[in-house]
């Protein structure tokens, strides 16, 4: 054993008793325990019947509802959330003050309106079309009408109505979904584009970049890095509110069968264990998707390369620490 | 005698209320080098913003290579002219940053090949082999595939240079390029700088470099509070300053190239 160096020596090599942790056994052997009874409960607990919950997976309808209403609709509804967000974010930036106003309103209806409240409204969208919806000239009826031919319309192609337009009730649904996250996107792309140093744009604005070369170049791929992160969140959130498509109805969609499922045989329980196990399956397989992409538009800010000098001019944004 | 490359006069600028330039005169003719002095605030990177428009001025006009910059006279009034015109007029000027300001995204070469790229619409490969070529010029041929985090302030600043350069302009504005470098790195961008001025290369200098512009400055234009106090050759300016203020300026840059303890001058 080391001891206490003898005097006119030098101190050598450290080897000492490191600190005890009990309390750190006593926690695993409480969680430990907790741990078993879960398990035993899953195991022994008739209500989840497990070949059950598998066979519910199993259903063609099930899968299809999956495939169709859970991951096509996620993808669609971000594709139309992610543009449109980054439209309302260069709008809100933007110097026309009627542009920022639009882009203000759009946001302050469509973050206010709860997702399950405003699909049940853009699902009822045909009753509001009854007649159908046309490419024409605007208020052309008035027109029409003060000259007594109130039947006549001016260039107008494609009248028809909004169940043929849309094909089915998922469209309402994903319009609805669409639109709501474009409203969080669009806060999220502003603080990306917020988060890049103004030097940045001078510095492509002096080389006689326009601007929106200047912003497609230089600005928003700087912005990504911050933006790219909460908007993994997003998706992984959109994912699990396409259950709200219930509220339309849409019957293409997991929880959906499922629930027809679980309504039908009684089995609630492995019916319920079923959407669990597609929605964690789904958002688990995101989160690895999430992880290639941060790293993909990191790039040029790597941790492994040599500390960045304070000077270099390039802020690295608040939204960095989500 | 030939027009000159750069013509401003009476410039004037304002923040708000703050007149920062106060009727400015400058001619550059081409192949001169001219370095702007003066203290802090005086409206030396102001001024030097204005000439490729990053500011906008409120009074006087600025020509470069005969062109109004910012303005357009049509029907006997002034226009100002729309942010794609202006774009048009900066592709000619080059200009380099304190900060240097390079796309932290790209690598050094992706910086110098972006705008001859996406600006003139050149191709890649032309493009790519007079970037490799500028880069070499500025002695970082070997580093072309770093990203500007993997390259020291100073290194970062000399591919600056070369992305201005990489647009062929007719000028090139430097606006206090060593003054975010630790000292033992401006060294290697002031030698660049000196290399382009001997090659003929237009060249508005705003810096805190004494030494540089006595050396390399065909003119030196001393501003404080947005006048133009003194200008001339830099032996005259530099050397024998008629002025106060120059006398006082240069005798604190002085004690502060001497001894990092100088005390705040009076005043």
């Amino acid at each position: 054993m080391s001891t206490p160096a003898a005097p006119g020596e030098r101190p050598g090599r450290i080897d000492a008793v490191e600190v005890r942790h009990p309390w750190r056994w006593v926690s695993v052997a409480v969680i430990a325990v907790l741990v078993l009874m879960l398990a035993h409960l899953l195991v022994t607990n008739p209500a989840f019947d497990w070949s059950f919950t598998l066979e519910a997976m199993n259903q063609s309808t099930v899968i299809r509802g999956f495939l169709i209403g859970t991951l096509l609709t996620t993808v669609l509804s971000m594709t139309v959330g992610i543009l449109g967000g980054v439209l309302l974010a260069v709008l809100r930036l933007s110097e026309n003050r009627v542009l920022s106003s639009v882009s203000w309103v759009f946001t302050w209806f469509f973050r206010g309106v709860p997702r399950y409240v405003l699909l049940g409204f853009t699902g009822s969208l045909g009753a509001l079309f009854g007649t159908g919806l046309s490419i024409g000239v605007p208020f052309d009826f008035l027109f029409s009408s003060w000259f007594g031919t109130p039947e006549l319309r001016a260039f107008t192609i494609g009248q028809q109505s909004v169940y043929d337009l849309l094909g089915s009730t998922i469209v309402g649904g994903i319009v609805g979904l669409g639109l709501s996250e474009a409203a969080y996107m669009a806060e999220i792309a502003r603080a990306g584009i917020l988060s890049v140093d103004r030097g940045q744009h001078e510095a492509a604005e002096a080389l006689g970049m326009s601007r929106t070369l200047a912003m497609r170049r230089v600005v928003l791929p700087q912005a990504m890095r911050v933006i790219v992160p909460p908007t993994g969140n997003e998706v992984i959130a959109m994912l699990k509110d396409t259950s709200l498509l219930v509220a339309i109805p849409v019957t293409v969609e997991l929880f959906y069968q499922l629930g027809q499922i679980g309504q039908q045989t009684y089995q609630v329980v492995a019916t319920n264990m079923a959407a669990i196990l597609y929605y964690l399956i789904a958002t688990s397989i995101l989160m690895v998707g999430q992880y290639f992409l941060e790293r993909r538009f990191g790039r040029g800010f790597g941790t492994s390369t040599a500390a960045r000098p304070a000077a270099a001019g390039v802020s690295l944004g608040a939204g960095g620490a989500k | 005698m030939s027009e000159p490359l750069v013509r401003a006069v009476n410039v004037s600028k304002s923040f708000g209320h703050v007149e920062v330039l106060k009727g400015i005169d400058l001619e550059v003719d081409a192949g001169e080098v001219v370095c702007l002095l003066g203290p802090s605030g005086s409206g030396k990177t102001t001024f030097l913003r204005c000439i490729n428009h990053l500011e906008r001025i409120d009074g006087g006009r600025i020509w470069v290579d005969g062109d109004l910059i910012g303005l357009a006279e049509r029907g006997g009034r002034l226009h100002r002219l729309p942010d794609k015109q202006i774009a048009e007029q900066r592709r000619d000027i080059g200009m380099v940053f304190q900060r240097f300001n390079l796309f932290p995204h790209m690598t050094a070469l992706e910086n110098v090949v972006e705008a001859p790229v996406k600006v003139r619409g050149e191709k890649r490969a032309a493009a790519e082999q007079r970037a490799l070529a500028l880069l070499e010029r500025v002695g970082l041929g070997d580093r072309t595939g770093n990203y500007p985090s993997q390259l020291s302030g100073g290194q970062q600043q000399r591919v600056a240079i070369a992305r201005a350069l990489a647009m062929q302009p007719k000028l090139m504005l430097f606006d206090e390029p060593t003054s975010a470098l630790d000292p033992e790195l401006v060294g290697e961008v002031l030698a660049v700088m000196r290399e382009l001025a001997a090659d003929g290369t237009t060249m508005i200098v705003v810096t805190h470099e004494v030494a540089f512009a006595r050396e390399v400055a065909d003119q030196v234009v001393f501003m404080d509070a947005g006048v133009v106090v003194e200008r001339g050759r830099p032996d005259d300016v530099l050397g024998n300053p008629k002025h106060e203020r120059t006398r006082t300026f240069l005798a604190r840059m002085r004690t502060g190239e001497q001894t990092t303890s100088a005390p705040p001058a009076a005043g």
